[in-house]
């Protein structure tokens, strides 16, 4: 008998010998879905206006830069505010992404990420700027996958991460995440799908609070207001 | 008395003993607790999240057969490599020859407690390949050929100073008192790593049975490096880690980070369900995920503690314990420490052996109170002793309890055995605490409790008549 079928043998050999008596045990029917987690999970306002104040006020905590722009012509001036302030030299992004649009008026050496790209020249750049999938005002998480992150290094090997959203990615919850990762991708879930909450950090030594551990040292999101799919009344977010 | 009980009572005596060692470990602990409280008190409802969290375990480990079938079903769909290992020796000869097979020069890995269980880090090393451990606390412990003090805060009790020498003698760094340099210096060395490094190993927190993914929790970032850049992906796991659905990590996420590090969500939190696709950018090559039972199945047929395999290893339990608190992560002698590890590690190293572990503990039971997915942990100890004694009682312990038998069956011998210990109790006062002593064992480290001028059944005899 090979490995594989002794274990599963012995699982159903072992989970034929009597139920336990723990009392979590005997509660079998778990309905799945949203609307059984979210009463005990934390809580989040129902108004649009109060769940962009949360994430800003989750982003502030993490040390998130959170920046809220009107529209795509208010990002690209962030972008080129943001090189300036922070000196880049160059910055990756998604070949094919409407990031390079953002892009076009900024002064900056350009780095369009494919299957070519080689690692170390993507450790150099000075950000890396994607999209994502979602922002959760919940957690303060920016989620992205291979897909809408330009792959899996793009977003964790340059010291500097921006992320590029839109008002209508903005989503509650982490029910709600998961249940926009299964509508959008399933079955055919990217390889690679992470929920994204501030800058790299560790606490390894005498629990100190130290960014930028291994991944990027910095975490930038800019949410664009794009038309359309925005509520009139938006809280500004602190200034950064 | 077999040789890790021996091993355990010096140790422990020893830590006890060094009071700057557990004033640093208590005061880490204490803002652990801090931001815990504070972040538990997000949940609307901490306690129904326990609940909601135990019972999605159990359906898993009740159905696990299944899930795990569906789990490796839809890995293998997506292009990965399932291996099934019995025991240690299995995982790591699979490892080994797939490290041989890609003629893997550098070999990065982000912390996983499992790979410590089957000492893969050593196998590698005696095989010739060099291993880096990317996570900063196991980094630092690796370098000082140190097992992990607490399976979730590796390094907690080293100060910054210890960590400076360290750097400084390994790695030629300046001497620094400030965690930030030291952490950018453990970031240099390890981003070449990353960048050399042909196979990335890691673990993974849980495994999504209706997607074949796993789940990897880290605030650093290394797991991610260390699942991107390298062309092959090894991940090593429990077969208990499964979760049945997607969906269930929308508040296991939160649960973890809440007990673990006192935080509301890790910073990373990354589901991997297989090698890059065709139309990805990048992404490991081959993706080979290794299953491991190791004693795993004896946990499960035991119905008593199988609520154990619920454990999400989030170290909670460690953190509140007295015990854990006072004589240190090393002391145990496991992979895993603390009361899950005094749970756990008779299952998959032998009672007799390790059986000693649930008797150092106060049964105070915070650990239980404290456990996100509710194990019972504290009366799993006191079932260990009960097993343990079933199994394989001393000869001097048979013999204890049936001489107690003896004379507690016998309503004027007890009597009598009372009154005797009474009349020698002022005799036992001048050799107190002495190696004279008949109560020495007992007496050399704690106070033996005087005799009530009255006993109960005089007190009773009094209020009846
Ligand atoms: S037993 Fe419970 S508290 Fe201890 S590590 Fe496991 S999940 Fe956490």
């Amino acid at each position: 008998m090979n490995a594989r079928d002794s274990i599963l043998a012995r699982v159903r050999e072992a989970l034929r010998g009597g139920s336990s008596s723990h009392p979590a045990e005997s509660e079998t029917q778990l309905a799945d879905g949203p609307r059984e987690v979210r009463p005990f999970l934390p809580k989040v306002p129902d108004d649009f206006a109060g769940q962009v104040a949360l994430f800003a006020e989750r982003s502030e905590s993490l040390k998130t830069e959170f920046l809220s722009c009107a529209d795509e012509a208010a990002a690209s001036a962030q972008l080129q505010l943001l090189s300036d302030r922070e000196g880049w030299e160059s910055v990756a992004f998604p070949a094919d992404s409407e990031i390079r649009g953002l892009l076009t008026g900024v002064s900056v050496g350009k780095l369009e990420v494919s299957r070519s790209t080689v690692k170390t020249d993507l450790e150099k750049v000075s950000a890396g700027i994607t999209g994502c999938d979602a922002l959760i005002a919940q957690t303060g998480s920016v989620l992205l996958t291979a897909k809408s992150g330009g792959g899996r290094a793009l977003s964790v090997l340059p010291v500097h991460h921006v992320v590029v959203a839109t008002y209508s990615q903005l989503v509650p919850d982490l029910p709600a995440a998961f249940e926009l990762l299964e509508k959008k991708y399933a079955p055919n879930f990217p390889s690679f799908m992470t929920f994204i909450t501030g800058p790299s950090r560790t606490g390894d030594i005498e629990r100190v609070l130290v960014l930028g551990a291994h991944g990027p040292r910095k975490l930038t999101v800019i949410l664009v207001e794009s038309a359309g799919t925005n509520p009139s009344s938006i809280e500004q977010p602190p200034p950064s | 008395m077999a040789s890790s009980a021996s091993q355990f009572n010096a140790d422990a005596t020893r830590m006890v003993g060094d009071l700057g060692h557990r004033q640093m470990v208590q005061q880490s602990l204490s803002g652990y607790q801090k931001a815990r409280s504070s972040n538990a008190g997000r949940f609307q409802d901490w306690e129904s999240a326990r609940s909601r969290a135990a019972a999605t375990k159990d359906e898993a480990i009740r159905h696990l057969d299944r899930y795990l079938e569906q789990f490796e079903e839809k890995l293998i769909a997506r292009g990965a490599k399932v291996f099934w290992a019995n025991d240690a020796t299995e995982a790591r000869s699979y490892i080994l020859d797939l490290a041989r097979a890609k003629q893997a020069k550098a070999i990065v890995k982000s912390k996983t407690m499992v790979s410590e269980e089957i000492h893969l880090n050593e196998a590698l090393e005696k095989a010739g390949f060099h291993v880096v451990e990317s996570d900063l606390g196991e980094f630092i412990v690796q370098l000082r050929h140190e097992a992990p003090y607490h399976i979730v805060f590796p390094a907690m009790h080293l100060t910054r100073g210890q960590i400076s020498d360290l750097f400084q003698q390994k790695l030629g760094a300046e001497a620094t008192s400030d965690p930030e340099a030291l952490t950018m210096t453990a970031r240099r060395t390890l981003r070449q790593a990353y960048i050399a490094a042909d196979m990335g190993i890691t673990g993974a927190n849980f495994a999504v049975a209706e997607t074949g993914m796993i789940s990897i929790t880290e605030n650093e970032g290394n797991a991610r490096l260390t699942s991107a850049l390298p062309k092959t992906h090894v991940v090593l796991l429990g077969i208990e880690k499964i979760l049945p659905r997607l969906a269930d990590l929308s508040f296991f996420l939160p649960m973890l980070a809440t007990a673990g590090t006192g935080q509301q969500l890790t910073c990373y939190n990354s589901m991997v369900g297989g090698p890059r696709s065709a139309e990805e950018i990048d992404g490991p090559e081959e993706m080979h995920v290794v299953l491991l039972d190791n004693g795993r199945t004896r946990l499960l047929a035991d119905a008593e503690q199988r609520d154990a395999l619920r454990c999400i290893r989030c170290g909670a339990c460690l953190n509140v314990c007295p015990i854990f608190r006072n004589v240190g992560g090393h002391a145990y002698g496991t992979t895993y420490q603390g009361p899950i590890g005094s749970v756990i590690t008779p299952h998959l190293r032998g009672l007799q052996s390790w059986q000693h572990l649930s008797q150092a503990s106060s049964l105070c039971g915070a650990c239980t109170e404290t456990c996100p997915v509710k194990i019972d942990l504290h009366h799993h100890l006191l079932q260990n002793r009960r097993n343990a004694v079933a199994e394989k009682a001393s000869p001097f312990q048979q013999l204890g309890f049936r001489a107690f038998a003896f004379v507690v069956n016998r309503p004027g011998l007890f009597a009598f055995a009372v009154r005797a210990m009474k009349c020698f109790s002022p005799l036992q006062r001048l050799f107190n605490a002495t190696p004279a002593d008949p109560a020495w064992p007992w007496t050399k480290s704690r106070e033996l409790p005087s005799f009530a001028r009255k006993s109960f059944r005089d007190l009773w005899k009094q209020r009846t008549s």
